[in-house]
């Protein structure tokens, strides 16, 4: 089999498999209240962690910092209760901007 | 089935029973509904540069749209058809990409109570959780709102996703580089906006993304791709030492300040 398919195909299986995880087990195995809270928590534990790593780093190195810029001046404006639409154009164009200036 | 309930009062009779498996927009609230389509906007975007880069970087059509289809997922597909363009190896681009996709396991796990109860729904919802649909959903409050935020985003970013990735790939790079536009930065701010109304209310939720954020962030430069992102779960033994320990015994005031904040939506 071409290995390029193969590549894909394992890496569909195999992300199909985490995602069914939840749906599986749930109602097969009652979890305590407890469990089901630090699962909310842990997902946005991991969100969290996820947009800091995307904002900060590409690949093993440093973003640059007109990523990080946008992301801080749209997370004010999200912060401070801003329409969703105003939070993530006014990030995108602070990052375009500082581009567009010669900041990496 | 002769219910005497079933010529009195047909409205009830659908809602009670047909609803299980349906969704409706009317179920969320019209900002919720418009920062979905602003999200489908920006995801738009980033799907046709991924259709445009793989093409573009060498693989042939079918890989692009293939994988948006089985695999569904952006950051793994970036990474996966970075690896294979950069010529890592299949085994290389596969075993990143699943590593990237661990924590969609643990997203299932959180989100399993709102896809649904039937087998199909479970089976379908399965393959739309994404980091987006699980921050919809943890950005509501209600039951059904959760559910709604669920179908709606899920079925809304599959279906833009995969036209938007094939657009790509058949018009090549004529878009260029997005990152000129600054978009990298629009999916960071996307999960910022999403999930602030989960942190606002709650301690302990603060202490542990914020201490999963600087591990993952200082794991980052020496771990590869996808475990930084895991071992941020280590903080949520921060949630539990902090002085916030004893948890409050009437969850009550918590879950009222939350909802006088518009129920995902930072507006």
């Amino acid at each position: 089999m071409n290995a390029t398919l193969a590549c894909v195909l394992a890496l569909a299986v195999g992300t199909y498999a985490f995602r069914l995880a939840g749906p599986v087990l749930h109602g097969r195995v009652e979890l305590p209240d407890r469990v089901q809270e630090l699962l909310t928590t842990g997902a946005t534990v991991l969100l969290v962690a996820l947009l800091a790593t995307v904002a900060l780093t590409e690949g093993r190195d440093f973003a640059g910092w007109a990523r990080p810029a946008g992301v801080l001046v749209g997370g004010v404006l999200a912060w401070r209760r801003a329409p969703f639409a105003v939070v993530v154009v006014a990030a995108s164009a602070v990052t375009a901007l500082l581009r567009l200036a010669g900041v990496s | 089935m002769r219910s005497p309930h079933r010529t009195e009062d047909p409205s009830q009779r659908t809602d009670e029973n047909a609803a299980p498996g349906l969704v409706r927009f009317s179920d969320l609230p019209p900002g919720v509904l418009r920062d979905i389509a602003l999200v489908l906007l920006a995801d738009v975007l980033v799907g046709v540069s991924f259709g445009a880069i793989a093409v573009g970087g060498g693989l042939p059509l079918w890989v692009p749209v293939l994988m948006s289809l089985l695999v569904y997922a952006g950051s793994a597909q970036f990474s996966a058809v970075g690896i294979l363009t950069a010529g890592g190896g299949p085994v290389a681009a596969a075993a990143t990409g699943l590593l990237l996709n661990t924590r969609t396991a643990a997203f299932s796990l959180a989100l399993a109570d709102d896809i649904g109860r039937t087998w199909t729904a479970r089976l379908i919802g399965a393959h739309l959780i994404t980091d987006e649909t699980a921050a919809f959903v943890l950005a509501q409050k209600g039951r059904g709102q959760r559910k709604a935020a669920f179908w709606i985003s899920g079925v809304g970013l599959f279906v833009a996703w995969n036209l938007s990735v094939l657009a790509g790939a058949l018009t090549g790079s004529a878009l260029g580089d997005t990152d000129r536009f600054g978009l990298d930065a629009a999916f960071p701010v996307v999960l910022l906006a999403l999930v602030l109304p989960a942190l606002r209310g709650d301690g302990a939720a603060r202490r542990a993304a914020a201490a999963g954020a600087v591990i993952a962030v200082v794991a980052a430069p020496l771990l590869p791709p996808g475990l930084p992102v895991l071992l941020a779960l280590l903080g949520l033994l921060a949630a539990r030492r902090g002085p916030g320990r004893r948890r409050p015994r009437t969850p009550s005031p918590r879950t009222a300040s939350r909802r006088t904040t518009p129920p995902g939506s930072a507006s």
